[in-house]
């Protein structure tokens, strides 16, 4: 594999008997054309979704653009999200200090749109120009009278996971701020970010099961289900990559149990319903919880059928955010008699890829932090039919001649659920058995 | 409504910017870098702001967009990105094994002083830099102008590094493009080559980001600008710089370095600035116009003249980038349309100028460049008196939508159409092919929400 930079074969592994464990957590290396991104875009997709609060971007005005609705984070409701605000730094502010500059844009927003609260965040300049982010929101926070909350995320002080985790604080600093009368039996909904509606599905499915959903944070979130959020008996977490700090750091003040979950796949989908009626020790929530489970296989198997059917012995390359999703991915594909021939992400834990190590055939390649130089090698060593990942990993796939599916920000059909589960079929059917990719190859 | 948030009232801004028209330097500089073939653009900051530039760009072209990044860390922001871009170009050239590397800088590595030359020297020195291989970079603060100045600064980077002027000139005639798309670029080529002049066009996008579907992953596809060629443009006999905003300061370097004159006119979007480039490429390369290109002219007049009645009058809202809304603006103009709102976020001496000597007879437009002529303030003049017709990149349709205004997408970025790097917007074809879909977005409304009985088979 000489096209495995030295420093990163062991960020590569093949699954099988007596496999290295791999590493992952390091740094990217310098040069390398990373996928990664950086804590600023990290904190940003996790609060994105968040509808009713402002979110202002104090930095040059790139920052503001490249975030500027990038994911299509549903909302029932208010759409101020999907504007972007922008302090557009000067040279002038670089020299004598953007703080007048911030308070004036703060100002000037609030009293346009009285938002439920304000997210300020930071990018590297402002860390390194040294304005003073957390006084002017003191000081805005006082005269307007809502949570002013600086994100203090300039890109250089890690990767996209060190953001999650700055979101995570930022959300944390409004939980336990409100106290309203909240049911015993209800759950928060942590991360899972309303993607093509996909929260909406989650919600229908756990009102059948008389489950009451108190926060949901952040897809379609609100600024005052997320102050009440400490209320809730329970925090079921997905993507545990972006969520599960926040899990944590509620359970240690407020006590509320967490617990991860996938909503990807039938298998997965299932477990976290039963979970959450087995965590609540409930029978009439665990039948009905049954009872919808069983409406939904016995209408969706026969219609999977016809697929795995067709796509049994396609082969897929999957390279995603989140490990936690790959695994799901694994589960599903699998479902429709697609093998999962290469399994990666940009951010996964040693735990994670070990699970991975476990769940895959023998053979199948796990790598951590990927570029497309390696990809492109990868699949076609492994002879790859389709590609499932984000933005920057299409138009690669495409021009090998391979089907691709995204499982990123810019999915159109939700993926979750039963219901995700079926699109998830027909999307990759209709890829892989394009006849387009008959023609790549000239006459 | 998506964009609920607009009151028709100008709200009296004084720091904050919403919607912007405009994004920042070192994305531009990456675009200018792809159209060199064989280079790897290099960002020197965060591994963030490469990710972002990479998905804009790909979003926009849907083509794999390669680049490297310093990827700084909390120590690099503190001792400098010495270490990163020195480890960065050995990785690059040993992996990725690229002709020239472009670097770009970004606001970080600006604000903390990083010396590009001493770093590309160190590397040089430690042997980082194979036989035959270039590093050159460019000073893109994001803090300072638009992804324009980015633009036209990684253009001067390539003029700087390598243009050379032997004594033997060559009868050619460099043409510089402007922020253009490679259809725009291949079609000035094209209307070049039906001239007979011998032309040298940088950058070129052309087979780059157009690159053909054929089951083979390139990193460097076949088409941009050779290295070999830049040399040559040094020998070329005349320079025209297309876009002043893009082009201008690599035409200027060219002169400055190697006596090559140069003439910046605009972008030839629309039949005037056409017939500008034809001919003056035509008195600089001493070549006739042939009836070829003229036959191409008349048939685009023969297609405004079939439209008039659909263009006369008709209020259009424009955004996007000085080199392309000026020319954009006067082809509007010269069809009886008008062009009421212009914003760019690009502030620009040469918008300023233009604007006005091509709306003189439209009193009522309203254009505006530089901070805060934004997409949200465009939107509030469009509430306060609407229009019939949007012309811009993709920001646009949620302004579209929400007011059902017919929309033509053009410009950077288009996310969500595909095309526009196939189909081009300049030269006689590029015009025509632009009005027409100009009077298919209208005419589509019309069809769409007229009264019934007024809907006719012939219009």
């Amino acid at each position: 594999m000489a096209y495995i930079l030295d420093e990163r074969q062991k960020q590569v592994s093949v699954a099988g008997a007596n496999a290295p464990t791999i590493e992952c957590n390091k740094v990217s290396l310098a040069g390398s054309v990373s996928q990664r991104a950086c804590v600023f875009c990290g904190s940003r997709v996790v609060l994105y979704p968040i509808v009713d609060a402002l979110h202002l971007i104090h930095g040059p005005i790139g920052c503001a653009a490249y975030t500027w609705d990038i994911r299509g984070s549903l909302s029932s409701g208010p759409e101020l999200h999907r504007l972007s605000f922008s302090t557009d730094l000067q040279e002038r502010d670089v020299i004598f200090g953007g703080e007048n500059k911030l308070y004036d844009s703060l100002i000037e927003l609030i009293d346009a749109h009285n938002p439920k609260a304000a997210f300020i965040y930071t990018t590297c300049i402002v860390g390194v120009i040294g304005d003073d982010v957390e006084r002017i929101c003191r000081q805005v926070e006082k005269e307007k009278n809502i949570p002013v909350i600086p994100v203090q995320a300039p890109g250089f002080q890690g990767s996209k996971k060190d953001g999650y985790k700055v979101a995570c604080e930022a959300i944390f600093k409004l939980v336990g701020t409100a106290d309203k009368p909240t049911p015993k039996k209800s759950i928060n909904i942590l991360g899972d970010f309303n993607l093509a509606g996909e929260l909406w599905i989650l919600l229908e499915y756990y009102k059948k099961m008389g489950v009451h959903v108190n926060a949901t944070i952040t897809g379609d979130g609100r600024i005052d289900d997320i102050r009440n959020a400490q209320n809730a008996g329970l925090n079921v977490v997905q993507c545990s990559g972006s969520m599960i700090h926040l899990a944590k750091m509620m359970k240690e003040k407020y006590g509320t149990p967490f617990m991860r979950v996938s909503y990807f796949g039938i298998e997965d989908m299932s477990d976290a319903l039963y979970d959450v009626a087995r965590f609540f020790k409930d029978d009439d929530m665990m039948a009905k919880a049954r009872q919808l489970v069983k409406e939904e296989i016995s209408r969706l198997m026969p219609e999977l059928a016809w697929y795995k059917e067709r796509l049994t012995g396609k082969k897929a390359a999957i390279y995603v955010g989140g490990a936690f999703k790959a695994i799901s991915l694994v589960k599903a594909l699998r479902l429709i008699g697609v093998q999962s021939v290469i399994v990666g992400s940009q951010t996964g834990t040693p735990e994670d890829y070990e699970l991975i190590k476990k769940l895959c055939d023998e053979g199948t390649i796990i790598v951590d932090d990927s570029n497309p130089v390696e990809l492109s090698h990868f699949v076609k060593e492994k002879h790859a039919d389709i590609f499932i990942g984000g933005v920057k990993e299409r138009p690669i796939a495409h021009k090998i001649g391979l089907g691709f599916c995204d499982h990123n920000h810019e999915r159109k059909e939700p993926l979750a659920g039963y219901e995700g589960m079926m699109n998830f079929a027909k999307e990759i059917y209709a890829t892989a058995m394009s006849p387009v990719w008959k023609f790549t190859k000239n006459p | 409504m998506l964009l609920r948030h607009t009151t028709a009232k100008e709200i009296d801004r004084k720091a904050l910017t919403i919607n912007p028209a405009k994004t920042c330097q070192p994305i531009g500089a990456m675009y200018a870098a792809l159209g060199f073939h064989g280079c790897l653009p290099h960002s020197h900051g965060s591994q963030g702001c490469c990710a972002y530039h990479r998905s804009a760009l790909s979003r926009h072209f849907r083509e794999p967009i390669m680049a490297g990044t310093s990827s700084f860390s909390e120590g690099s922001s503190v001792f400098g990105g010495q270490a990163n871009l020195v480890q960065a170009i050995d990785t690059m050239f040993t992996v990725y094994n690229p002709e020239v590397i472009a670097v770009h800088t970004t606001c970080l590595s600006e604000t903390i002083g990083d010396d590009m030359l001493a770093i590309i020297s160190k590397a040089d020195e430690d042997g980082c830099i194979p036989k035959g291989k270039s590093v050159i970079y460019c000073n893109t603060p994001s803090y300072v102008g638009t992804h324009v100045t980015g633009y036209s600064n990684m253009v001067t980077s390539f003029v700087k590094n390598f243009a050379t002027a032997t004594p033997k000139k060559r009868n050619v005639i460099n043409l510089v493009a402007g922020w253009m798309e490679p259809s725009d670029m291949a079609e000035i080529k094209r209307l070049a080559k039906v001239m007979e002049a011998r032309t040298l066009m940088f950058p070129d996008m052309t087979g780059v980001l157009d690159a053909p579907l054929d089951g083979h992953y390139k990193m460097y596809p076949k088409g941009g600008t050779t290295l070999e060629e830049m040399k040559l443009s040094g020998d070329s006999k005349f320079t025209i710089g297309l876009g002043p905003m893009t082009t201008e300061a690599a035409c200027i370097q060219m002169d400055n370095k190697c006596k090559v004159k140069f003439e910046v006119i605009d972008i030839p979007i629309g039949f005037k600035a056409t017939d500008r480039f034809l001919m003056s490429l035509s008195r600089h390369a001493n070549v006739p116009i042939p009836e070829e290109l003229s036959d191409e002219r008349g048939q685009l007049i023969d297609l405004i003249s079939d439209s008039a009645r659909h263009l006369y009058g008709k209020r259009v809202a424009l955004w996007g980038d000085p080199d392309t809304l000026v020319p954009l603006t006067e082809f509007l103009v010269s069809m009886d349309m008008k062009p009421v709102y212009i914003v760019s976020g690009t502030a620009s001496k040469y918008f300023d100028e233009k604007m006005p000597v091509i709306l003189k007879d439209i009193p009522e437009a309203k254009f505006m460049c530089g901070e805060r002529a934004d997409m949200f303030r465009m939107h509030q003049w469009i509430k306060q008196e609407g229009v019939d017709l949007l012309i811009g990149n993709t920001y646009g349709k949620y302004i579209a939508r929400d007011e059902d205004t017919p929309f033509v997408r053009f410009g950077f970025p288009i996310a969500d159409r595909p095309g526009h790097n196939y189909f081009p917007k300049t030269g006689y074809k590029g015009a025509a092919n632009l009005l027409t879909q100009m009077v298919d977005a209208m005419l589509d409304k019309f069809d769409r929400v007229c009264d019934e009985e007024k809907v006719e088979f012939q219009m």
